[in-house]
């Protein structure tokens, strides 16, 4: 999806149990979303440090979304709580470094869930692509 | 440097359709580290895992990136092919380029260029893995049950059978649990007693089964295949060794006022008791709350009556220590407190009496010797009213109630409406129901039996109101059917009260870091494909503790729980998974943070000895990752401050270099 | 099956009841000491309001049989307070504009020296519109 010419780069970070799954539901479904977004496997939503989420920022990312089990679902008991929590804190501090609070968002799609998982990245993409280019994190030395 | 084979897959036409899987392969070719770049029809094939073989050999490959479906679909299988090779599973990476690129996209182009970058995060993945080896570690070939009703007497007759030692500890004074205070069981009305003491026979008699009744868990640590656990042995003041269960003592203890708890309360027991005839281990056992030597020093008629001598009034708790190799929880059930129904009467009205304690008043062992008298005036009740779902099926937000179905309760009700009309045919029998729910095999007809045979009067409604009404009850009830408001004056009502889970299971939740909902029934690792286990590995859950069940449903499921400890006892060493935390100990600043959001208790502290400067030693204490316990959710690397925490296979710098690759 | 009228709305926003929390248990009206008095049962304005049946409730003589005892809302085991349902479809009939339920004409007849002038202006005030 290109947008007033400019591509929207969306990095997702899937649990390995739920989303990661739904995502793999959503392709045996056949259920498009852009192909801006990149999954990246994580065991679970808890292993996504903050540091990854500037890290994408700062390497150009538009957009960053994290995908978990279910509150209550997770296969590791508790750890999506953690993702809430923490994100809640970094999608604050990212609000103040002047990120929209839109460009990040946590979402919950268990693995049955692959019209919720193409629907989700739609939206997002859609959400992200109408804010345009994201310049405030970028890190200008690992431009090449 | 890695020497890398990238290998992408045609998947037939499922990923060369959208795919230009040369071009990928081209293009992929010319990153670093890079040696050897393919495609092939179906890499996951004999010819394509072969291949593949081939390509390590030749290009003396350290890395492989195969892009190709799922890795939930065939990783395993390339790792194995990769293993076979002599190469560490762990160096293999899979870029999806099946459900997350090709089944998705339409555009050739975009596709293959989101196919490009995938392959490409995968490579800079693949630079950064390391070999992992998965550990192994022993196993006690010992199980533990916690709780001795039907669920954990099953569980440990089956391990025992398959030649494994279990232990059972059981914290009243006897096993049997719920199922030893029925009188018939559903549907087939065949006696309690004579299905269940058999089996508790049978459990005392196994050289393979120990039991502790009498005694509580005290401790448990450890992981799967070596867990310790601390067992309290409560002093029963009997030699359990030298008491022949004669009784004697049972029946001169002069301390006559003891309520009797197995027969909820309904008469009394003496001091030192043998809770009932057909008690595991016959054993007495002396109620120190009640005795009267233990309070003042003054009686010993027990131990002066006593035969053997088992009567020592000093006997002290006692602590052991066990191992295991994996633990079962079946800790059960209790119905919950009536008392908190101020309108059905109950602890008000002595006719009121709960399905349990109408039980007892039916068992030839209870309180009646199995006539069924009311509480009150021990008079031939003529007109029973059953209430069914008391506490169940209320909101979650219900101070008084439980939110599921207690699903046991329309079959005991029915079983009890229908004893009733066939021992007293005098007797008008009500049932006040909001639905009856007799799924399962011959239950329907069951209820449809006590409706049409023996004439018991369902109502499709609920009880509003119980009050005493001289020596009768009256029962106010709706009729939704007729629409009408009913008043009746009834002799006994029976609540059919909400199941809970026993009072300890949450402590015992807590000792074996195995989750629990928020009504603390033990959650499985999985609603339906692994209803036996708990996500905590090694722990196993039988019978109620895990949710409502029939006696039925709990004998399969302590089965099956029975065949997964065996699965893992029977193996001589268990292979964990290698991808588990570990910390950098020069790193670790010991702050306790990863301790604490471990959901599995695998971090430990211990105090180090480091180098310091100037030939000192510095003691400093340091996280250490039991990987035999570790699960690898990540969830301390996240948490660690100092970054000493990371994850193998999913390590900080792999994740950021796909991150990088992504983004470039 | 529910006619989402205006009515049904207004009467499910002023009671803040979720009828769909109703497990037809009827457990209200086994304990509604009104019961005889009424033509419509507690557990029946559940079911109408959720029917959208608001006008048959509203002509009805029930909602002013309702005592507003609450032992409906007490013991409900889903918490679904059906007596304030009846109270909802009592204020739709109070708040109908123009209808004047109380006129001043009527006061003579009704007074008496115990009942305090204060419940005469709030019934005016209430119903005369």
């Amino acid at each position: 999806m290109q947008v007033n010419g400019y591509t929207p780069k969306i990095v997702a970070f899937c649990c390995n149990w739920c989303s990661y799954a739904g995502a793999d539901g959503a392709g045996s479904a056949r259920l498009s979303y852009p192909e801006n977004v990149k999954i990246i496997r994580v065991p679970c939503s808890c292993r996504v440090n903050p540091m990854f989420i500037l890290r994408a920022f700062q390497r150009g990312a538009d957009g960053v979304i994290i995908a978990g089990c279910h509150p209550g679902d997770c296969h590791y008991t508790s750890g999506n709580y953690f993702t809430r929590r923490r994100m809640a804190l970094l999608f604050s501090m990212l609000d103040y470094l002047g990120i929209e609070r839109e460009r990040t968002r946590v979402e919950w799609i268990s693995a049955a869930e692959g019209a919720k998982f193409s629907k989700t990245m739609n939206e997002f993409c859609d959400t992200v692509a109408a804010l345009g280019e994201n310049k405030r994190l970028e890190d200008l030395r690992c431009k090449q | 440097m890695q020497r890398i084979g990238v290998f992408i897959c045609h998947c037939g036409t499922n990923i060369a359709g959208t795919v230009d899987v040369k071009a990928v392969a081209e293009a992929l070719s010319h990153e670093q580290g890079v040696v050897f770049s393919t495609d092939y029809q179906y890499m996951c094939s004999e010819s394509g895992q072969q291949l593949m073989r081939e390509a390590i050999r030749e290009h003396k490959l350290t890395g492989i990136v195969v892009g190709s479906c799922s890795p939930r679909m065939h990783e395993a299988t390339f790792r194995k092919a990769a293993a076979a090779e002599g190469l560490n599973s762990y160096m293999v990476e899979i870029a999806n380029l099946r459900e997350h690129v090709s089944w998705i996209h339409k555009d050739m182009k975009e596709a293959t260029e989101k196919a490009i970058i995938l392959g490409r995060a995968a490579i800079a993945k693949v630079h950064l893995n390391a070999p992992l080896q998965a550990g192994e570690s022993p196993v006690t070939k010992r199980a533990l049950v916690i709780g001795g009703g039907i669920a954990g007497i099953q569980t440990a007759l089956d391990i025992a059978e398959a030649g494994f030692e279990v232990d059972i500890v059981e914290k009243s004074p006897t096993i049997g649990g719920k199922m030893a205070q029925l009188d018939k069981t559903f549907p087939t009305l065949d006696c309690a007693a004579c299905i269940l003491t058999p089996k508790m026979v049978d459990a005392a008699q196994n050289e393979k089964i120990t039991i502790y009744a009498y005694s509580e868990i005290e401790a448990v640590k450890g992981y799967v295949g070596n867990f310790k656990a601390q067992i309290r042995r409560k002093a029963r003041y009997v030699d359990e060794t030298k008491c022949t269960g004669c009784g004697l003592c049972t029946e001169k203890c002069p301390q006559k006022k003891v309520p009797n708890e197995f027969n909820m309360g309904m008469d009394t027991r003496r001091a030192i008791y043998i809770p009932f005839a057909q008690a595991v281990p016959k054993v007495a056992t002396i109620d120190a709350t009640y005795c009267t030597m233990l309070k003042t020093g003054k009686c010993g008629v027990c131990s002066k009556i006593c035969g053997t001598g088992a009567i020592d009034y000093t006997q002290k708790d006692e602590i052991i220590e066990r191992e295991y190799g994996a633990i079962v929880a079946a800790t059960g059930f209790n119905p919950i407190d009536a008392k908190v129904y101020g309108e059905y009467g109950y602890g008000t009205c002595p006719d009121v009496v709960t399905s349990l304690e109408l039980e007892r008043l039916m068992n030839a062992a209870g309180p009646t010797n199995g006539t069924l008298l009311r509480p009150s005036d021990k008079a031939h009740p003529h007109k029973i009213v059953f209430v069914q779902c008391v506490g169940s099926r209320c909101t979650e937000t219900d101070e008084r109630g439980k939110p599921y179905c207690s699903k046991i309760c329309c079959m005991y009700t029915a079983k009890h409406a229908m004893l009733i009309r066939e021992k007293y045919p005098d007797t008008e029998v009500y049932v006040f129901y909001i639905d009856v729910r007799t799924p399962g095999k011959n239950f329907d007809e069951f209820y449809r039996r006590a409706v049409e045979q023996y004439g018991v009067h369902y109502i499709k409604g609920m009880v509003g109101k119980v009050t005493q009404n001289g020596t009768q009850l009256r029962v106010q009830a709706s009729d939704l059917l007729a629409g009408e408001q009913l008043h009746i004056d009834a002799d006994l009502v029976v609540l059919a009260t909400a199941i809970e889970p026993d009072k300890t299971a949450r402590s015992i939740g807590t000792m074996l870091t195995a989750s629990m909902d928020t009504n603390d029934f033990f959650t499985e690792a999985h609603p339906k494909l692994r209803p036996v286990e708990s996500p905590t590995a090694g722990i196993f859950l039988s019978g109620v503790c895990q949710g409502p069940k029939d006696i039925p449903e709990t004998v399969s499921q302590a089965s099956a729980c029975a065949a997964k400890v065996i699965g893992v006892l029977a193996k001589d060493k268990l292979t964990c998974n290698p991808c588990v935390a570990s910390s950098d100990e020069m790193l670790c600043n010991g702050c306790s943070s990863c301790e604490k959001v471990c959901p599995y208790g695998a971090i430990t502290y211990s105090d180090k000895e480091f180098r310091g400067p100037n030939r000192t030693t510095l003691i400093r204490r340091v996280a250490s990752v039991n990987p035999a316990v570790c699960q690898g959710c990540g969830a301390c690397t996240v948490a660690c401050p100092s970054g000493a925490m990371d994850l193998k296979g999913f390590t900080n710098k792999q994740i950021m270099a796909e991150v990088d690759a992504i983004c470039k | 099956m529910s006619h989402s009228n205006n009515k049904t709305e207004q009467v499910l926003r002023s009671s803040g009841v979720d009828v769909r929390k109703c497990m037809r248990c009827g457990k209200c009206t086994a304990t509604c000491p009104a019961f005889d008095e009424m033509e419509y049962h507690p557990h029946q304005f559940v079911y109408m309001v959720e029917k959208g049946e608001i006008d048959k409730l509203a002509a009805s003589k029930s909602i002013y049989k309702c005592l507003s005892c609450f032992a409906c809302v007490d013991r409900c085991p889903r918490g679904v307070e059906p007596a304030k349902l009846v109270e909802a479809v009592r204020l739709t009939v109070i708040r109908q504009q123009g209808q004047n339920h109380f006129k001043a004409d009527d006061i003579p007849a009704m007074l008496d020296e115990d009942m305090p002038q204060q419940l005469f202006v709030t019934a005016l005030r209430k119903y005369s519109k």
